[in-house]
């Protein structure tokens, strides 16, 4: 009962600027933390791979932002229904605020993706199924974002974008699976991300506190963020 | 309900052959964008006949995208698309009859003119059936798809460019499966598959898409 009331109170944007504040602020610290030891287990302690070299250290920070990436389109489109659906402003506010990060982890996906297939597949970029979905969701974040720019009324905005948002993210396995149906039928198996199924676990580790170290950074950016656009309307 | 639907449809109808220099205009981009394509990319024959799928796929994409933009806009403009909302019949049914009449006047021609583009690009006769029933399956979900956008950018200063943004994307399972169901048929395979996942495409967007084209219409014009 008492976890009830809290959520409520905190669900007005007055109440929540402060909350935001520390939670960002706490956030932030983790994540650079986190992102430290992630970054020394990965380039230091990993073993180097055995058919990929060194090249592969890229994939603490790639696989990291591209689950990310697919992450908070559900988690901006949850908070964009949630503001559709009970008229809650600060929901509205959050899904605007997870947007930018959203799309910059989906651009690191691919800008670190391309790095990595240069030397290992010999090409930056290949029109393979992960690569072209991820391009399209870089393409519904850009296109959430672009809208909710062009109107200048701050309610139209917030109600087109959570409509855009809850359009999209029903497209996106729809998109996903074509892509891939479209792929196999093209060009069979020729190139292929999954790896030797045995992972070291020092790799494992690094990919984990990457993984937390992003979610951190997610939480502290987009609170932030929420913070600027509380300033700014209210 | 129904006679609603019907007397917007016929209205549409009506309107669009008064002015048919619109209808034209779409179809005549159609067929310019894919005719510029053999001028860039060669007359090699047999890359043209590979290619033609795709490329007549593309066009039809940009071309029904072209002509979303009027879909509401002269409604609601002169104020009758607020009439509409207003009035007894569901939203989403008017909506639905808005994209119908939409796709008469411009997906139907389209699929109309196609078999001349596979003409040009030497498209091997038995492909065109599969060809033709790709689009009629396909171009009514651009339809909807794309009118939940035109409904979303109703009104706004740079609609065009911000319309193809938020579209072009969703439109990327129907460009699959539609180019795919003729390079299947192309490479001998039968191409029902195809074709049948573009019906549940379409029976999908049937079913939901007049829901967020009503819902989209009343944020932008509350």
């Amino acid at each position: 009962m008492s976890t009830a009331i809290k959520w409520f109170w905190f669900s007005s944007p007055q109440t929540f600027y402060p909350l935001a504040g520390r939670i960002a602020a706490a956030c932030a610290v983790g994540a650079a933390l986190l992102a430290a030891a992630g970054l020394y287990v990965g380039f230091f302690v990993a073993p180097t791979d055995a058919q990929q070299g060194e090249a592969y250290r890229i994939i603490f920070i790639h696989v990291a932002a591209a689950w990310m990436s697919m992450f908070l389109y559900v988690v901006m489109a949850f908070w964009a229904a949630i503001g559709l659906a009970f008229n809650t402003r600060l929901s509205a506010m959050m899904a605007s605020a997870i947007a930018p990060t959203g799309a910059m982890f989906t651009f690191v996906a691919l800008w670190t993706g391309a790095l990595w297939g240069r030397p290992t597949w010999g090409a930056y970029w290949v029109w393979d199924a992960r690569l072209t979905s991820e391009l399209i969701l870089l393409f519904l974040y850009l296109g959430f974002m672009a809208l909710q720019a062009a109107i200048d009324d701050r309610r139209r905005a917030d109600r087109a974008g959570a409509l855009l948002a809850i359009v999209g993210v029903v497209n996106v396995p729809i998109i996903y699976y074509s892509v891939q149906w479209w792929n196999t039928l093209h060009q069979g198996a020729s190139v292929s991300l999954t790896r030797a199924p045995s992972m070291a676990s020092t790799m494992l580790t690094g990919m984990l506190l990457m993984a937390l170290a992003f979610w951190l950074y997610s939480i502290a950016a987009s609170l932030a963020r929420v913070r600027c656009i509380i300033r700014e309307r209210e | 309900m129904i006679a609603a639907a019907r007397c917007i449809v016929a209205r549409d109808l009506l309107l669009a052959l008064r002015r048919r220099s619109d209808v034209a205009t779409a179809l005549l981009f159609f067929v310019i964008v894919a005719s510029l394509f053999p001028l860039g990319v060669g007359a090699e024959p047999n890359l043209l006949r590979s290619i033609a799928p795709g490329v007549i796929w593309v066009a039809a994409l940009l071309s029904s995208m072209l002509s979303l933009g009027r879909l509401f806009a002269a409604d609601h403009a002169d104020g009758t698309l607020e009439q509409m909302l207003l009035g007894a019949a569901p939203v989403g049914v008017v909506a639905a009859a808005k994209v119908l009449a939409h796709w008469l006047v411009s997906g139907l021609p389209l699929v109309a003119i196609a078999p001349l583009i596979a003409l040009q690009y030497d498209l091997p006769a038995p492909l065109y059936g599969t060809l033709v029933l790709s689009l009629l399956l396909g171009t009514p979900v651009l339809s909807l798809i794309g009118a939940v956008g035109a409904a979303l950018t109703l009104g706004l200063r740079g609609g065009g460019v911000l319309l193809a943004l938020l579209v072009l994307p969703l439109y990327v399972p129907v460009l699959i499966f539609g180019a795919g169901s003729v390079d299947m048929a192309a490479a001998g395979l039968s191409a029902s598959g195809q074709l049948q996942l573009l019906a549940a495409l379409l029976v999908v967007s049937a079913a939901f898409a007049p829901w967020a084209i009503a819902a989209a219409l009343r944020i932008s014009t509350e």
